[in-house]
């Protein structure tokens, strides 16, 4: 009987605490959970739970110091980002110029969104005492058992589990990912770039990186168009002619009739094994104009002895090249991935197409095709979006080089991260690099979520 | 009749046999011969990036020998210290992230779950180091872009965001049975236990290629060293050092030692990799079909 009872009132409690709104607390709470919001943890130490209150009440203090002796000073200076210059004073007893300290326009924006965050995380902690103080109160009311410290601590490795693991996760997903990318944001929308000499001090400037970038006669603009095109033309070639290829070499490893599949697998995939860079680097140095693959071609009379194929000095070849080279990287991969994949298809359908007469030909195009693209569509969206960020094969194999406009800041086969690592390592136009992340994320969400609705995977799942 | 029929075919099928395999053979070898050029430039006697002959006039272990010894210019067995130390650390903090977020996500239901896997997703689409710039300055104001805190700022860089990249390790867990969880915890395992004691165990291969991986990550990451490393030459990792070894001053000198530190950090990468082939493949198909 007295376990029953003991069920009832778990359950009912399991009831409450996940039903309990911030909003609920603040309507029909007592006074002491509505002097919660004032004074954190105040519900919680009036309702026994005098552990868990005073560390509500500790998070409340160190906001308020840490508000107090700097948040606000950096909420106050964001707007402007800063003014006072570092100016040279004639010291008459040191006889030498001190630097009075200036006004560092980046720290003070660093400064400003960590505190926006914290202010943000606070407002969240706050949300939740108020419910904890409102969950103390209705429990007391009822004279039900209360946690106690102790009786939540141990939750932490039980049902609150997710609480202890993903917290520290999200800690660093938040000061390593978010915020940099909040900041790379907020850059987009100021001057902060060596043209005008901003380094130091910059100032918001609105959307006027947005309209410099498209407004096609500018440079910059002229240039971004340019490198986007370039990006989507080598995106789509980079993903299918791998994802083909791939699939080809996955097929004819895996057919019936070839022996010693796992030496053929072995053999393209140990060239995985070396690192890509190292593997690209090679590739880049043998195709320079003096590298091993001209001379050789000289030696064997193929070119003239003065001449060099100009596999990184003309744009097309340039392109061509990289797209080339990016098969020989990536199609090991794809091999490895498609196989499980080619795998899976019921092998009744190529049963039936061979009673029915179909050549090999017309199975690959009826069925292999048709599955794979229903069953790989994710994969294709990852593998685009991946190729439209892929840094490594461009930086590393050709520089973004040949630069045939001399006064862009972007070579023919620079993509448009490639070109966002120059503009903001290189060349400091940081607020222009922003803007072309922001845009380059725009176009991969937009893209990928079109893509992936007009699917057939996502239209009738678990056809097939 | 019916008997010719059949012959032809089986010919068919024969020719087209030995045209695959010639094919194929062509293909490897396409694939194969970087690689063996690197092996046999490794142990090239002749100095420079370039020579006429495909096999090296004379072989010899000096490179290797050079590469360890000579640390005026550039100091490879520090590079490689720097690198394990980095691996070491990033592999364990990172192992714990990847884990514990996949089991969460997998096992548990809370309020913050579907908004954590959209977040993931969303941030997946930005360019990796769009925010890198950020990083830098972020870790520069916290005072970690100097002498060897700069090993702790890489380890976080690498570690920092691996709870992002769960999906493989979430596919994983998904597919091992709930009953078992339910059954512990019916015999009064808490969840703790029930992570610690019965889905690690159980989970040894997805928790292998979680390590590998991220062990590997920091040997092969180029672009987050250079950034963060900067003018530091004591702090390089050995990727940072390779890429030197070809620059113009150094590349006649130090190709063939360039060769031989490709070679030895490839050859755990190949051997990982080797072992590795079928958590890749089942990986691949298990997220496809989920």
């Amino acid at each position: 009987m007295k376990q029953l009872s003991r069920e009832a009132e778990l359950a009912a409690r399991r009831v409450d605490v996940g039903h309990v709104t911030c909003m609920e607390a603040l309507r029909s709470g007592g006074p002491e959970t509505k002097a919660s919001a004032f004074v954190m943890g105040l519900g919680n130490i009036l309702h026994k739970q005098v552990g868990k209150g005073l560390i509500f009440l500790a998070a409340e203090v160190a906001y308020i110091a840490f508000m107090v002796l700097s948040g606000f000073h950096n909420l106050a200076m964001l707007p402007s980002l800063g003014s006072v210059e570092q100016q040279e004073v004639w010291n008459e007893e040191l006889q030498v110029f001190l630097y009075t300290k200036g006004d560092q326009s980046i720290l003070i924006l660093l400064y400003g969104v960590a505190t926006i965050l914290v202010t943000l995380m606070m407002f969240w902690i706050w949300r939740g005492t108020l419910k904890s103080a409102y969950v103390a109160e209705l429990l007391d009311k009822r004279g039900s058992h209360i946690n106690t410290l102790a009786d939540d601590l141990r939750g932490l490795l039980n049902e609150n589990l997710y609480r202890l693991l993903m917290t520290p996760p999200m800690f660093f997903i938040l000061v390593l990912t978010i915020l940099p990318l909040v900041f790379m944001i907020c850059m987009a929308f100021t001057n902060y770039s060596k043209i005008g000499d901003h380094l130091v001090l910059f100032d918001w400037v609105g959307l006027d990186n947005f309209m410099t970038l498209f407004d096609g006669s500018s440079v910059l603009g002229g240039t971004f168009w340019s490198v986007l095109g370039w990006t989507l033309v080598w995106a789509f070639f980079a993903t299918f002619t791998n994802y083909f290829f791939g699939m080809i070499l996955a097929i004819l490893i895996n057919r019936k009739g070839t022996r010693a599949k796992g030496f053929w697998r072995f053999c393209f995939v140990i060239s995985c094994a070396v690192p890509m860079f190292v593997s690209l680097l090679i590739m880049r140095t043998m195709l320079q104009p003096e590298g091993a693959v001209n001379v050789l071609l000289r030696n064997l009379g193929l070119i003239a002895s003065d001449a060099s194929l100009p596999f990184f000095t003309n744009a097309t070849w340039a392109r061509v090249t990289v797209i080339v080279i990016n098969i020989w990287v990536g199609v090991p991969y794809t091999l490895l991935q498609l196989t499980g994949v080619l795998q899976n298809i019921p092998g009744d359908l190529y049963e039936a197409a061979d009673v029915d007469g179909a050549t090999k030909v017309q199975q690959f195009f009826k069925i292999t095709l048709p599955y794979m693209f229903y069953v790989t569509t994710p994969y294709l969206i990852a593998t685009f979006t991946g190729n439209v960020n892929n840094f490594n094969v461009i930086y590393l194999l050709s520089g973004g080089d040949p630069v045939t406009n001399l006064a862009s800041t972007a070579g023919e086969t620079d993509l448009l991260v490639t070109w966002l690592y120059k503009l903001t390592i290189d060349k400091q136009y940081y607020n222009i690099g922003a803007v072309v992340g922001i845009l380059t994320f725009v176009i991969l969400a937009i893209g990928s979520l079109l893509t992936y609705r007009n699917s057939k995977s996502y239209k009738e799942e678990g056809g097939f | 009749m019916k008997k010719e029929t059949t012959k032809s075919a089986k010919a068919i099928r024969t020719r087209n046999n030995v045209l695959i395999h010639i094919l194929l053979a062509v293909l490897a070898f396409i694939w194969v011969f970087p690689v063996l050029w690197v092996i046999m430039t490794s142990f090239r006697a002749e100095k420079g990036s370039y020579v006429s002959t495909f096999f090296p006039k004379a072989f010899t272990l000096d490179n290797y020998i050079k590469l360890f010894t000579d640390t005026t210019i550039l100091n490879f067995p520090k590079m490689f210290m720097n690198t394990l130390v980095i691996a070491i650390f990033s592999c364990l903090l990172s192992t714990f992230f990847v884990l514990s977020a996949a089991y969460c996500l997998s096992r548990m239901r809370f309020k913050m779950r579907k908004p954590y896997m959209n977040m993931a997703m969303i941030l997946g689409l930005f360019p990796g180091f769009m925010s890198m710039v950020a990083v830098y300055f972020i870790l520069k104001a916290v005072g970690l872009t100097e002498g060897s805190l700069i090993r702790l700022a890489l380890i976080l860089c690498y570690s920092g965001g691996a709870a992002l990249g769960f999906q493989i390790a979430k596919g994983f867990f998904d597919t091992t049975p709930y009953a078992i969880d339910e059954a512990a915890m019916i015999d009064g395992c808490t969840r703790w236990q029930v992570f610690t004691k019965i889905t690690l165990p159980l989970s040894k291969p997805i928790i292998i290629y979680t390590i590998l991986t991220s062990f590997i990550s920091p040997w092969v990451d180029f672009i987050f060293a250079k950034v963060i490393c900067r003018a530091n030459a004591d702090q390089y990792t050995v990727a940072i050092g390779l890429w030197k070894m070809l620059e113009k001053e150094y590349i006649d000198n130090w190709y063939t030692c360039f060769a031989a530190g490709a070679v030895l950090i490839s050859i755990p990468i190949a051997i990982l990799f080797l072992k590795l082939q079928k958590y890749y493949v089942n990986g691949m198909t298990g997220a496809v079909k989920g």
